[in-house]
């Protein structure tokens, strides 16, 4: 039985930066259209845990980004502890660059192949800046894709790789830097596009293929995309208007779409440009009806977000701080104990059945709480609180099926906010402090 | 549940009370000599003669050191209390309570804080490790959500209860204007207070308690040996404190109209005193206005009033100076600003000055008289769902 995609999902931050705002404060670039931003609750690895959430348990985790959260301390494992999956199933970073996520998913494709672990879960996201005005900050975007792989009932089994590895300096990022430098365009564009055709030639040698009846491909270089495409002549997908390149979600993203458009029974390509190139042939089954992803839809939906605020939000620019003490870092032998509260958003239920957020050390029953959707209470607006991005925005919530629990909202203009609204979790960061990455739930509205 | 209480057994026979302010040139020492100083020569007695001491303060200091070294204290056992924005109240209490058990003869409660050295405005607690789930918003914003839900459950109109809660606050800096230990002393109207720009929910700047420096001290002994040291004790008719467990916070049935923890405070405090009518009885109360909404329910949550009817009689003025029942004569934390560990004391001093005759005309409650000379003091500590409380019953 040969290996497939059993599931997947996408998350699109839900903030939208309109292009044409740049210009004018960074004195040229953006352009026409939006691209997605992450809020400034919001890293590669709340992202990924959004993708992720709902394609069920998996044995195995994948993730990768070019912007981890944290460097020495994988980041794969607060994932995980979100998704709640089994101690059992390990959880790796692939991070750094935009390959690496072509790298996890063939790392979960074979750790899928041994016995015992029939189900891998490859999850990638990313958070693309630029410097202000930059061809990067414009044609980026930010967003997560997740795929459960394994054997099973796939929408799509993997036909067979291939892949040119090359060694050239298009672009490069030194860690901690937040823009990318760029050699001449052209250069890469030339690179790409032999690497692309070696790696296609490579994969329908190495599988016998001779009809390919889609393809995706994704780069950073646009221009070797858009030739590469044309050289090929066959039908292409790409990725939403309004996304962007995200980064090393870019792949990911692209396959979500490639299989969004696919029938089943086609065999379909998806090709990556990136230090080399690397082509993954899949065929779609029956399978694929029912299952695909809503990406188009959260393409086009999410609110704006001024290009000031978006600044802010990445540090590139800095704004007077809230005039109150910054919070303490978390304690991580506390955050260790509580760890399915923390990131797993799971209460407690107690004999008379009730539900208590966070747990009781009095309950005898763990409740997961999560995927719980609520409706709003009361709630008020904060403008003397700490906040990376003031106000503070809070609710208090009474979950459908029982428990409460007074919560932040993310996502939501203070003006939008209503008794009576209804509303989700989504896993957030709260705020850093000494390095430390606060994660925790809040709710959003439901749209 | 048994709560017997120590109704006149103990009784109150000094005070001091500092200036609240925001007291750049003073330091916690500063304020701590200046407050027992002013209690020690109303009862005549050394700091060597008293017997032991309780410190309230919940973060200008750590132990009972904070209070011996300034005092120079010899020998004596010092305490350091905290109970959140109860501290000052539950320093007498404990004090009190030790004297009515015979353990000592003469005790003093002391609370103290230096809030204004932290380099930021409002009041900011000492950061405790946690798992970083913790709420982080202001007490401001959450005692915020008490007016609207306090105008759906009885269906106030908003502009009406906007008014309700200036009303508050402009009845206790007209108090406080009248008082020369107040942090401000500048009487705000209803339509000045109304035009304030919202910070937190629906309140402004000036629904909020300021934020000051202060200390105040109070002397107890055994109500039988007062006449060593004054003439006109204050008696001790009760002393009740609730710690919630924060149920309120995730039970869907709470809706934020009311907090239970008074409630059941002021129940026990009215049965220990023997009170079964506080509006008619007591001749004045001090009560925890660290926001104008808490102050408006207090009125019910303590039986002032029948639920749903505080926001009129505010408004009717049934709680100003020259009221049915004055509330926070000396012009309340609103005026006062909010020094944790000293407001409960401050409450008391004001108690300890208007029933036994001791307040300036200009401040002078005229409620206090046969069959009313009882007065109530009450903190809170923590938020709407989670909080503790503290209601003491004094009297002549």
């Amino acid at each position: 039985m040969t290996s497939g995609i059993l599931a997947y999902g996408t998350y699109l931050p839900y903030r939208r930066l309109d292009l044409s705002e740049v210009a004018a404060v960074a004195g040229g670039g953006g352009g026409r259209g939006t691209r997605t931003v992450a809020s400034y609750d919001e890293d590669t690895t709340t992202l990924a845990v959004e993708a992720a959430r709902g394609l069920g348990p998996a044995s195995s985790l994948w993730f990768s980004t070019t912007t981890p959260a944290y460097a020495d301390k994988t980041n794969a494992t607060a994932v995980h502890a979100a998704l709640r999956l089994d101690p059992t199933a390990p959880a790796f970073d692939a991070n750094g660059s935009v390959r690496s996520a072509v790298g996890a998913l063939r790392a979960a494709l074979a750790h899928a192949d041994l016995g015992g672990s029939p189900r891998s879960l490859w999850v990638t996201s990313d958070v693309r800046a630029g410097n202000p005005g930059s061809p990067d900050e414009a044609a980026g975007g930010d967003g997560a894709a997740a795929f459960l792989v394994g054997e099973g009932d796939a929408m799509a089994e993997v036909v067979g790789w291939g892949s040119a590895t090359a060694e050239f300096l298009d672009r490069w990022r030194t860690p901690g830097d937040v823009a990318s430098k760029v050699w001449e365009e052209r250069f890469g564009e030339g690179q790409y596009l032999a690497a692309g055709r070696a790696a296609w030639d490579d994969a329908l040698k190495s599988t016998g293929v001779d009809t390919i009846d889609r393809v995706a491909i994704v780069g950073s270089s646009s221009r070797a995309v858009t030739q590469l495409q044309k050289q090929l002549g066959i039908e292409a997908t790409t990725i939403p208007a309004g996304i962007g390149f995200a980064g090393a979600a870019a792949p990911a993203l692209a396959l979500a779409a490639l299989l969004d458009a696919a029938s089943p029974g086609e065999t379909v390509a998806l090709v990556v440009l990136a230090d080399g190139a690397d082509v993954l042939l899949l065929r779609t089954t029956e399978a694929l009806e029912g299952r695909r992803s809503d990406l188009a839809a959260q393409a086009a939906g999410g609110g704006p977000i001024a290009y000031g605020t978006y600044l802010r939000w990445r540090s590139l620019l800095k704004a007077e701080p809230p005039r109150r003490p910054e919070p303490a870092r978390p304690s991580a032998s506390a955050a260790g104990r509580s760890g399915d509260w923390k990131f797993g958003f799971v209460g407690s239920q107690g004999d008379d059945g009730t539900i208590h957020l966070p747990p009781s050390p009095l309950d005898g029953t763990a409740r997961p709480m999560a995927d719980a959707t609520g409706t709003i209470v009361t709630f008020t607006i904060d403008r003397l609180a700490y906040s990376p991005s003031p106000p503070v925005v809070f609710a208090v919530v009474d979950f459908d099926g029982g428990g409460r629990l007074p919560v932040e909202l993310t996502d939501v203009d203070p003006a939008d906010v209503a008794v009576g609204g209804r509303v989700e979790l989504t896993f957030r960061k709260l705020f850093t402090a000494d390095g430390i990455h606060n994660y925790f739930w809040k709710a959003r509205p439901v749209r | 549940m048994t709560s017997h209480g120590i109704k006149d057994r103990v009784a109150i026979i000094s005070m001091g009370c500092t200036r609240f302010a925001e007291h750049w040139d003073k330091g916690t020492d500063d304020l701590l000599l200046e407050a027992t100083t002013e209690a020690f020569k109303g009862a005549g007695l050394t700091a060597d003669e008293v017997d032991a001491y309780w410190l309230g303060t919940a973060q200008s200091g750590m132990s009972g050191m904070v209070l011996a070294k300034p005092l120079g204290l010899e020998g004596k056992p010092v305490t350091r209390v905290e109970n959140m924005c109860a501290t000052g109240s539950e320093a007498l209490r404990q004090a009190a309570y030790a004297v009515a058990a015979g353990a000592y003869d003469v005790a003093m409660a002391v609370g103290v804080e230096k809030v204004k050295d932290s380099g930021y405005q409002g009041l900011n607690a000492f950061p405790i490790p946690t798992d970083g789930t913790n709420r982080t918003l202001t007490a401001a914003a959450m005692f915020s959500m008490v007016a609207p839900a306090y105008a759906q459950r009885y269906g106030v109109d908003p502009d009406e209860l906007r008014r309700a809660l200036a009303r508050i606050a402009s009845k206790n800096h007209h108090n406080g204007a009248r008082n020369p230990k107040a942090q401000f002393r500048r009487e705000m109207s209803v339509e000045q207070i109304c035009g304030m720009p919202a910070v937190a929910g629906g309140l402004s700047v000036f629904d909020c308690a300021g934020v000051a420096d202060g200390a105040a001290a109070a002397i107890v002994c055994r109500a039988e040996d007062t006449h060593r040291y004054v003439e006109d004790p204050l008696l001790i008719k009760a002393l009740s404190f609730v710690a919630g467990n924060g149920s309120g916070l995730t039970d869907p049935s709470y809706d934020y109209t009311t907090f239970p923890e008074i409630v059941r405070c002021a129940e026990d405090a009215y049965a220990q005193a023997g009170i079964t009518d506080p509006r008619s009885q007591l001749a004045m109360a001090e009560v925890h206005d660290c926001f104008t909404p808490t102050e408006l329910v207090l009125m019910e949550d303590l039986g002032f009033c029948e639920r749903g009817t505080a926001w009129q009689q505010v408004l009717d003025g049934a709680f100003d100076l020259d009221g049915d029942l004055p509330v926070n004569p000396d012009g309340g934390l609103k005026s006062f600003g909010h020094p944790v560990g000293a407001s409960g004391l401050r409450m008391l001093y004001e108690a300890w000055l208007q029933l036994r005759g001791h307040a300036p005309d200009e401040r002078r409650i005229a409620t206090v008289g046969p069959g009313r000379t009882m007065a109530l003091t009450h903190n809170l500590g923590g938020y709407p769902g989670e909080m503790v409380s503290f209601v003491g019953i004094f009297g002549t």
